[in-house]
């Protein structure tokens, strides 16, 4: 396994009696690409403040690079790039010109920003909108010119909070395209979202977040095998019949949604679909379809979050 | 816990960055343009005057500065009240407006450490004060010799300079103040508000204030002489909040030679003294180094207030 450049322990961070984040192991290798998943307010943006070093942790620590981003603040920073949640930059100030002065902070000599600042943009295709001012991009140029200022500076880490969000579709899959880009040129990204369906496709492995804890931390796959498997979905259409109250006290079924007139959705945790005609012919009905299909991960995701909201 | 690396990186990068900003905004040349206008207002008005009355003046140059012909205020009297304005007009929204414009978190995340986005905040700021003021006093003195045809002598050269720098530190505590206010306050409107009240209230309502403080503080006694310094003296300490107090004490003595005492001065005090003789330049700057060293503690402690508030605040939008 490649080496960890990034490494949380106990992470935890509370506002008085509100707790924002309750205590979490966190574990990246190099060049992966990590998702950090979770509604809104299940301590995402904390949590990466507290990765970054923004924010000071009531407990638990974190290792990034090797290097203690509350003592060596200035070391991780330079090595560790944070594109923050809707992105701002000065807005009179061409694109060129935000650069440059990030640049400048981070001790750049001139030539060698300009060259770095060039090539960014024509990485991100900004190369024609770079001498406008910033107030007239879009929120997906911001984004993009967000992502030249990570590949100017040249990090080993970045980490993106929430780069899809406000996005229309086409601008978020050159978003995603332009992340998956610098994965394979050699950047470790975790990158955070409340979409999973969005994200899933860049993502090596995905961290779900609930109330502060991380629920689920693996692969996509994984994920599939713990929260979307074990789950059938049967489409059933029937005349004359009231499917709900049929299968009223049956074994393995979990749910059955009325769907619409003579259409019912049936959840169950094995192939049920011999029981459910016997069922309906024995009651006198006219089983007209019957339809089994896997739960597709976003429903499982979704799902799997709703349960959890339940459960509190 | 120690950290690593200098909190100076970035600093001299912040400053220069705000102080083009500032150079470059509209709302900096509308207000130049009414200091500019205002200035050479009162220095013609100056100028016409001195020409009538005191022509056998010594000190005819640092009269440029202080006298006055109604209804325009002197050239210092007047600094002394629009100063704050533009320190308050480059402040306010010093640190709100990137909270708001969401760039705080972005410029945090840069291998820089919050100290210097503050620091350089009131550097660059500072430096744009320092240049508006020294054009503005060179354009004094550049007009002075024109219409007076009267150079400056080299204690004059030397009382003026003083002068600026005391300028330049009262317009810090201004700075200072509206840096402060727009670390505390999330909308830069209120912000500016804020600091515009507290304005009001010194360069205003204060000379109205302190004497009736004093008088419930010190209440003068018919028949004890002595409770009538005794409350001049409240109301001079109660007056001596405000730094436009501070400020005038300072211009009174170091732009006037003649000028012996802030404060009541005795007739035995006087016995022996030669009325009307200049002092030497360092002993004006000895009675008036209290108030001095008051402007500049005043704008530190406003901004030591700023930055421990700033280290602790949350940046997440």
């Amino acid at each position: 396994m490649s080496a960890v450049v990034l490494e949380a322990k106990g992470l935890a961070k509370r506002y008085g009696d509100a707790v924002a984040v309750a205590g979490i192991d966190l574990s990246v290798h190099e060049r992966e690409v990590i998702g950090l998943l979770g509604p809104n307010g299940a301590g995402k943006t904390t949590t990466i403040l507290m990765l970054l070093g923004l924010t000071e942790a009531t407990e638990g620590s974190v290792t990034i690079l090797g290097k203690d981003p509350l003592r060596q603040p200035l070391a991780v920073k330079r090595e560790v790039g944070y594109l923050p949640d809707a992105v701002g930059f000065y807005d009179q100030m061409t694109g060129r010109e935000n650069l440059a002065y990030t640049a400048r902070l981070a001790g750049m000599s001139r030539e060698l920003a300009k060259e770095r600042i060039a090539a960014a943009l024509a990485r991100v295709r900004l190369t024609e909108a770079a001498d406008k001012p910033v107030a007239t991009y879009s929120r997906g140029m911001r984004q993009r010119l967000g992502i030249a200022e990570l590949l100017m500076r040249d990090c080993k880490v970045a980490i993106l909070d929430e780069p899809t969000s406000g996005l229309d579709p086409q601008s978020t899959q050159e978003l995603l395209e332009l992340i998956l880009e610098l994965s394979q040129g050699g950047m470790t990204i975790l990158l955070s979202s409340h979409m999973l369906d969005v994200v899933q496709s860049i993502c090596s492995r995905v961290a779900l977040f609930n109330k502060g804890r991380i629920g689920f931390f693996g692969t996509v796959e994984e994920l599939a095998e713990r929260i979307g498997r074990g789950s059938f979905l049967i489409d059933v259409e029937a005349d004359g019949i009231d499917l709900a109250q049929i299968l009223q006290g049956e074994n393995g079924i979990t749910s059955v949604v009325d769907s619409g007139p003579g259409i019912w959705q049936v959840e169950a945790v094995s192939d049920v679909r011999p029981t459910l005609a016997r069922r309906i012919v024995e009651a006198g009905g006219n089983l007209k379809n019957m339809n089994l299909r896997r739960a597709r991960l976003d429903e499982a995701y979704n799902r799997y979050f709703r349960e959890f909201a339940n459960a509190a | 816990m120690r950290r690593e690396g200098s909190p100076f990186t970035g600093v001299g990068t912040v400053a220069l960055k705000e102080a083009a900003d500032h150079m470059t905004s509209a709302r900096m040349h509308l207000i130049m343009l009414l200091v500019l206008l205002t200035a050479i207002g009162s220095v013609y008005g100056a100028i016409d005057r001195i020409r009538d009355t005191t022509a056998e003046d010594p000190h005819l140059f640092l009269k440029l500065f202080t006298v006055a012909r109604e209804p325009l205020p002197s050239f210092a009297a007047f600094l002394g009240f629009l100063l704050p304005l533009v320190a308050i007009a480059l402040g306010f929204d010093a640190i709100n407006g990137e909270f708001n414009r969401r760039t705080l978190s972005r410029l945090l995340a840069q291998p820089i450490y919050r100290d210097a986005v503050l620091f350089g905040k009131f550097l660059g700021g500072l430096l744009v004060i320092a240049i508006a003021l020294l054009t503005l006093w060179l354009m004094m003195v550049g007009l002075g010799i024109m219409f007076l045809g009267l150079p400056p002598s080299a204690a004059d050269i030397v009382r003026g300079v003083a002068w600026l720098a005391v300028t330049l530190a009262y317009a810090g505590v201004w700075l200072a103040l509206a840096i402060a206010f727009s670390t505390v306050v999330r909308s830069p409107a209120t912000s500016a508000l804020a600091a515009l009240s507290v304005w009001l209230v010194l360069t205003v309502f204060w000379s109205m204030i302190a004497p009736l403080v004093a008088g419930i503080i010190a209440p003068i006694d018919p028949f004890d002489p002595m409770s009538i310094v005794n409350r001049f003296e409240w109301q001079q300490l109660i007056a001596r909040f405000s730094p436009q107090t501070l400020y005038g004490e300072v211009t009174g003595l170091l732009l006037d030679p003649q000028a012996r005492s802030v404060g009541p001065v005795f007739a035995h005090q006087l016995r022996g003294a030669v009325v009307g003789a200049p002092l030497p330049t360092t002993q004006s700057l000895l009675i008036v180094w209290p108030q001095i060293v008051s402007l500049v503690a005043a704008m530190l402690i406003l901004f030591t207030l700023t930055y421990v508030v700033f280290q602790r605040q949350e940046v997440r939008a």
